[in-house]
């Protein structure tokens, strides 16, 4: 029997970006569910649970970052939001409230399927309990048992602090990481001022595993937010 | 009378006074010939029937002089309450000006506008209180009789033999919308004098039975009945003059009357105006001011008087310097065309005029084709003799040269003696004489005759050593040499005087002149001020002040330090000389109890401002310090002026510039939007309404579409960020972070863009952190990235590199197309500048200019140059000072971990 088809819970106002997404959504396993003002997408996430929520911080009744941390308080579903150009600032704050990505608008198709199954991959990583004692993309590979990492089956030697950083980005690979939660998960709660050590080590980390570091295959910076290590 | 077009100049005029009038409150006159033939019984009746018509009237001030009749036709008239002024001890009531203004009524009437006004009202008479009244709007009725006109105050004096002090100019009766004659036979005056019905004040019981004399009365009805019919004939020639009748006017005459420092000259300015009236003529009061003359204080008190009186009735004054008056009269009224020349007789006795020559007498001689009247002179009041200059005091000092003067000609006499004869000692004493003439005072030379005299007596005419004379001819010689010393030195005297006076005019002229050049060179209003303050307290030697409007129109001391708000007395009394264009405060008729004296500074259009002047201000009522006066303010005025205009204008032009700016910018942001819409739009049609596309033009349709919005989308970024950067909203967040990341991003978000040509990044791997704000240091690489495509040829390398150096890491991206045009390198980063050639690539010409302004937000510089090899080679610097904060622990690289 076929799997139930994940839902798609969209909170979005803009009407044509609705049949945008409607349209890009349609030929895709999705179940898509419309809401237009927060208090919509509020009732529709308790009532239908869906499996992953796309919210878009400029709706006429509600804070996107409000809604956020209230979803939060009882679900775990993963949220993406959908922003403009220049709201970084809101990006990062909504990211540490508790979204799990952000999609920058005008975004095309190829992102927001993506990122939806991105989110999704998590969701169900999450609920089967352990992560893959390998993981691979591309030419990257980590042995999480051996702790030893491959581009393109040549071992890369790293410091226990970039071994550790890079564990944290593959353990939420294809999700955007923002700064202050880098630095939490990898030099611990008091160090999240310290962003400049986070710089050195991804500088470090991208031209170890990078070929070009300007034109970055894993390591993705995402200007103004934080970092996400590319799922695929 | 034959029709001929108005003359335009005359009817602007008219036209003007008409607005003038249009805004003005209406007076009429209720004009009589003396008290009791009914004015204000006549102005109330009038009143009444306007209050019935429902018109506002209210009554300002009307004098009932205790008869019931009057105070009857008060009865249901609203009556402003009077204003109570103290004035040694007494309480006077007075008609009050403000509450009149603050009320406002339609009509209002004012009773007897020749009074005066108790010390402490705002203005000295009761016409001025009117006249602000009708610059308010407000329609005044008011009485007033014959014998309180200026120029007919003389006349009837002499008819009544009663002298009126109070006098109103005649402008007022000429500007006067409406006048009615309340008249009276002379015989019906009489009875109503004896019924009691008419006012007689207890004190002049007498005066007033003699001016109730029927020969009197006739007189003074006559003479109010034809003032009011010349005004009617006035009115006549303007009808005229309206309508393009020409009539004929008499051969242009000219008046000019001649004054001197002394009462009389009252009477012949109302005689010139009288003439000038009748003759319908410009007339012009000359005075003829003998350097050094000294005139006592009533006279000059006289004269001033007299001038003023002439400006009021009309006249032109001139005040000119001369030691010949007759020579100086004449030289006027060649080159001014005078016709006719009013003169008093004279007055001093007739051997002055054998001795000193007649003025007169050469004035007539001299006159030529010109008339000359001589006019009587009153009998009451001096004349003035025209002193001969007297200089000024000596110094006891003077006295001692001169005694010395004359003990070195005795000595000196001595050896004369011996070898030459008496009279060649004479000559020595009088070489003497002669020199304490030329260098001191009168009375030392009248001293040093006298002891000339006495010395030379002494020492050496026989009897020698005795004051007694053999001969009595020597008495002569004594009397030649005193009547030598006194011509030496009234000569010197006068020359002297003459000398200062030019130099005092010379001195003035200097003055002036200097204040207009240094005001010529100010182009700022603060300049200015700063200019004029100086010269003005200079000059004037008082402290001065000027008072400009601020936004709200208060006006404000402006001092070169700043700004002072004025105290409220000083500001009602700077106010009221702004708003009229009247000098006020102290030294005139107007609020003269204040502290300074406030002249208004007027341009043509307008008061611009107000200079005070605190001090001794009596001395600005001289004819030569007011001229002074006047003089500088007109200067100040225009030179405030155009500072204002100048500053208007560069504002003007600023705006011009914006304006043009916002116009270029939505023409090219109409075109520029328009463009990739064009493409999208045509796109999206053929797409939907062709089926029969191929999927190879399908897929490129659909690539248009997005690569296009795609550009917009950059366009768009790019407004927001120059919106963002012009108001000031750009903070940026800079944080440490390697360059690689928004080189990164920037070619990734061209990837499009970039396709078709190679980047070389040339990035050393110890570069240091930089401390940008991520994003927009990745739409500096963005913007920059995409110039370089956009102007060169596809498939040429774009490089781009940075290098670290001395506290800043320089960036550089490097293109091989056709690079910046030589001498353009600036304007390339200002705002919509594009190459012509771009403009076929698209784009509003700002990207370089969001460039450079997000660099110098971070501290950095950008430019362009010429790469080596042709091309363009913009670069930019970031300073990084001594990096990161906390240096990064270093760590060993593990091979396997132990964990």
């Amino acid at each position: 029997m076929s799997e139930p088809v994940p839902v798609v819970l969209l909170i979005e106002d803009e009407p044509q970006m609705r049949r945008f997404l409607r349209a890009a959504l349609s030929t895709h396993p999705y179940a898509l569910v419309e809401a237009e003002t927060a208090r919509e997408g509020l009732a529709q996430a308790a009532g239908r649970t869906p499996d992953v929520i796309l919210l878009d911080l400029g709706l006429p009744d509600g804070d996107g970052i409000d809604l956020t941390r209230r979803i939060r308080e009882w679900s775990t579903v993963p949220i993406i939001v959908l922003s403009a150009r220049g709201w970084e600032r809101d990006k990062v704050a909504v990211l540490d409230a508790g979204a799990d990505d952000y999609l920058t608008k005008p975004f095309g198709v190829g992102e927001l399927l993506a990122r939806l199954r991105v989110a999704l991959r998590h969701t169900a990583q999450g609920a089967s309990g352990a992560g893959e004692p390998v993981f691979t993309v591309g030419g990257l590979r980590v042995d999480f048992e051996h702790r030893r990492v491959f581009i393109d089956d040549r071992e890369v030697h790293l410091t226990p602090t970039e071994y550790k950083l890079l564990a944290v980005l593959i353990r939420h690979a294809g999700k955007v990481l923002t700064h202050r939660q880098l630095l939490k998960e990898v030099w611990g709660p008091n160090a999240v001022e310290h962003t400049h050590y986070l710089r050195v080590y991804m500088t470090q980390l991208r031209h170890k595993l990078e070929t070009e570091a300007t034109r970055p295959r894993y390591l993705v910076t995402e200007p103004g937010v934080g970092y996400r290590l590319q799922a695929e | 009378m034959t029709e001929r077009r108005p003359d335009p100049e005359a009817l602007l005029e008219q036209v003007r006074e008409e607005e003038r009038r249009a805004r003005r409150g209406r007076l009429k006159i209720f004009f009589g010939a003396s008290p009791g033939v009914g004015k204000t019984y006549a102005m109330l009746e009038e009143a009444r029937a306007k209050r019935r018509e429902g018109v506002d009237v209210v009554v300002g001030v009307v004098e009932t002089h205790g008869r019931a009749e009057t105070a009857a036709l008060l009865e249901g008239l609203e009556t402003l309450p009077r204003r109570a002024i103290e004035y040694r001890g007494i309480t006077l009531h007075e008609f009050d000006l403000d509450a009149a203004l603050a009320r406002r009524p339609t009509l209002i009437l004012v009773d007897e506008l020749a009074h005066s006004n108790a010390p402490g009202s705002r203005h000295a008479r009761r016409f001025q209180d009117v006249e602000e009244l009708l610059a308010a709007g407000i329609n005044v009725y008011t009485t007033l009789n014959v014998q309180h006109l200026e120029s007919l105050n003389d006349v009837v004096a002499q008819i009544t033999g009663i002298q009126v002090h109070e006098t109103v100019p005649d402008s007022i009766m000429d500007q006067a919308d409406e006048l009615e004659v309340a008249d009276l036979s002379a015989e019906d005056l009489l009875e109503r004098l004896k019924e009691g019905k008419v006012y007689v004040p207890e004190q002049a019981a007498r005066a007033i039975e003699r001016f109730f004399r029927k020969g009197n009365l006739i007189a003074l009805r006559e003479l109010a009945l034809r003032r009011a019919a010349e005004r009617v004939d006035a009115q006549m020639r303007g009808y005229m003059r309206e309508h393009g009748i020409r009539e004929t006017w008499p051969a242009g005459e000219r008046i000019l009357v001649c004054i001197g420092p002394n009462p009389v000259s009252g009477r012949l300015v109302r005689a010139g105006k009288r003439m000038a009236t009748s003759l319908k003529c410009d007339w012009t009061v000359l005075y003829v001011e003998a350097p050094g003359q000294r005139i006592s204080a009533s006279d000059r008190e006289a004269l001033v008087q007299s001038l003023q009186l002439a400006e009021e009735l009309g006249a032109q004054t001139v005040t000119l310097s001369g030691l010949n008056a007759a020579d100086e009269v004449l030289a006027y009224a060649r080159s001014h065309n005078i016709t006719k020349i009013v003169v008093g007789k004279p007055t001093h006795p007739r051997w002055r005029d054998k001795l000193f020559g007649s003025t007169l007498d050469q004035l007539v001689r001299g006159s030529g084709d010109v008339d000359v009247y001589v006019i009587t002179g009153d009998v009451e009041g001096e004349s003035a003799r025209r002193r001969p200059p007297a200089g000024r005091a000596s110094p006891a000092g003077e006295y001692w040269r001169a005694a010395f003067a004359v003990a070195l000609a005795t000595l000196v006499g001595f050896p004369v003696f011996r070898f030459l004869s008496l009279t060649d000692v004479a000559m020595v004493f009088l070489l003497g004489v002669a020199f304490v003439a030329s260098r001191y005072g009168r009375r030392p030379t009248i001293f040093a005759s006298f002891l000339s005299i006495a010395l030379f007596d002494f020492f050496f005419v026989p009897p020698r050593f005795t004051f007694a004379v053999s001969d009595v001819g020597y008495i002569l010689t004594f009397a030649v040499m005193l009547a030598i010393a006194l011509l030496i030195s009234a000569l010197t005297l006068r020359i002297r005087a003459q000398a200062d006076a030019a130099r005092e005019r010379e001195r003035h002229t200097a003055a002036l002149y200097a204040m207009t050049r240094e005001l010529a060179g100010c182009r700022a209003q603060r300049e200015v001020i700063a200019v004029v303050e100086r010269h003005w307290t200079e000059t004037f030697r008082t402290s001065v002040e000027l008072l400009l409007p601020d936004q709200e129109g208060r006006l404000r001391a402006q001092a070169s330090g700043g700004q002072r708000a004025l105290g409220d007395k000083e500001l009602s009394v700077a106010e009221w000389a702004y708003r009229h264009a009247k000098p006020a405060g102290a030294g005139t008729d107007t609020l003269p109890a204040a502290a300074a004296f406030y002249l208004p500074l007027l341009t043509s259009a307008r008061s611009i401002g107000v200079m005070s002047l605190k001090g001794d201000v009596r001395r600005f009522e001289e004819a030569a310090q007011r001229r002074l006066l006047e003089a500088f303010a007109g200067q100040t005025a225009l030179a405030l002026e155009r500072a204002q205009l100048s500053e208007q204008t560069e504002r003007t032009k600023i705006e011009i510039e914006a304006e043009r700016l916002r116009t270029s910018l939505l023409s090219s942001l109409s075109h520029d939007l328009r463009t990739p819409l064009g493409s999208i739009t045509g796109a999206a049609t053929t797409l939907l309404e062709d089926a029969a596309i191929s999927p190879d033009v399908r897929r490129e349709l659909m690539e248009t579409v997005l690569g296009e919005a795609r550009r917009m989308n950059r366009l768009i970024g790019n407004l927001l960020d120059m919106v963002r950067l012009e108001t000031g909203a750009l903070q940026a967040q800079k944080e440490w972070q390697p360059l690689e990341e928004p080189v990164a991003g920037a070619l990734m978000r061209l990837a499009d863009v970039l396709k078709d040509r190679r980047v070389d990044v040339q990035l050393p791997s110890d570069l240091p952190l930089v401390p940008v704000d991520a994003v927009l240091m990745e739409q500096v690489f963005v913007n920059l990235l995409e110039n370089a495509a956009k102007h060169t040829p596809a498939g040429t390398p774009i490089d781009l590199s940075a290098v670290a150096r001395n506290g800043e890491v320089l960036v550089e991206v490097a293109d091989r197309g056709p690079g910046i045009p030589a001498g353009e390198e600036e304007r390339v980063f200002a705002k919509f500048y594009r190459l012509p050639m771009s403009e076929a690539a698209g784009g509003v010409g700002l990207g370089l200019a969001i460039c450079r302004g997000i660099i110098t937000a971070h501290g950095g510089r950008m430019w362009v140059e010429h790469r080596p090899g042709g091309g363009a080679a913009f670069r930019f610097t970031l300073p990084i000072g001594s990096g990161p904060p906390e240096p990064v622990p270093v760590e060993d690289e593990v091979a396997q971990s132990h964990e």
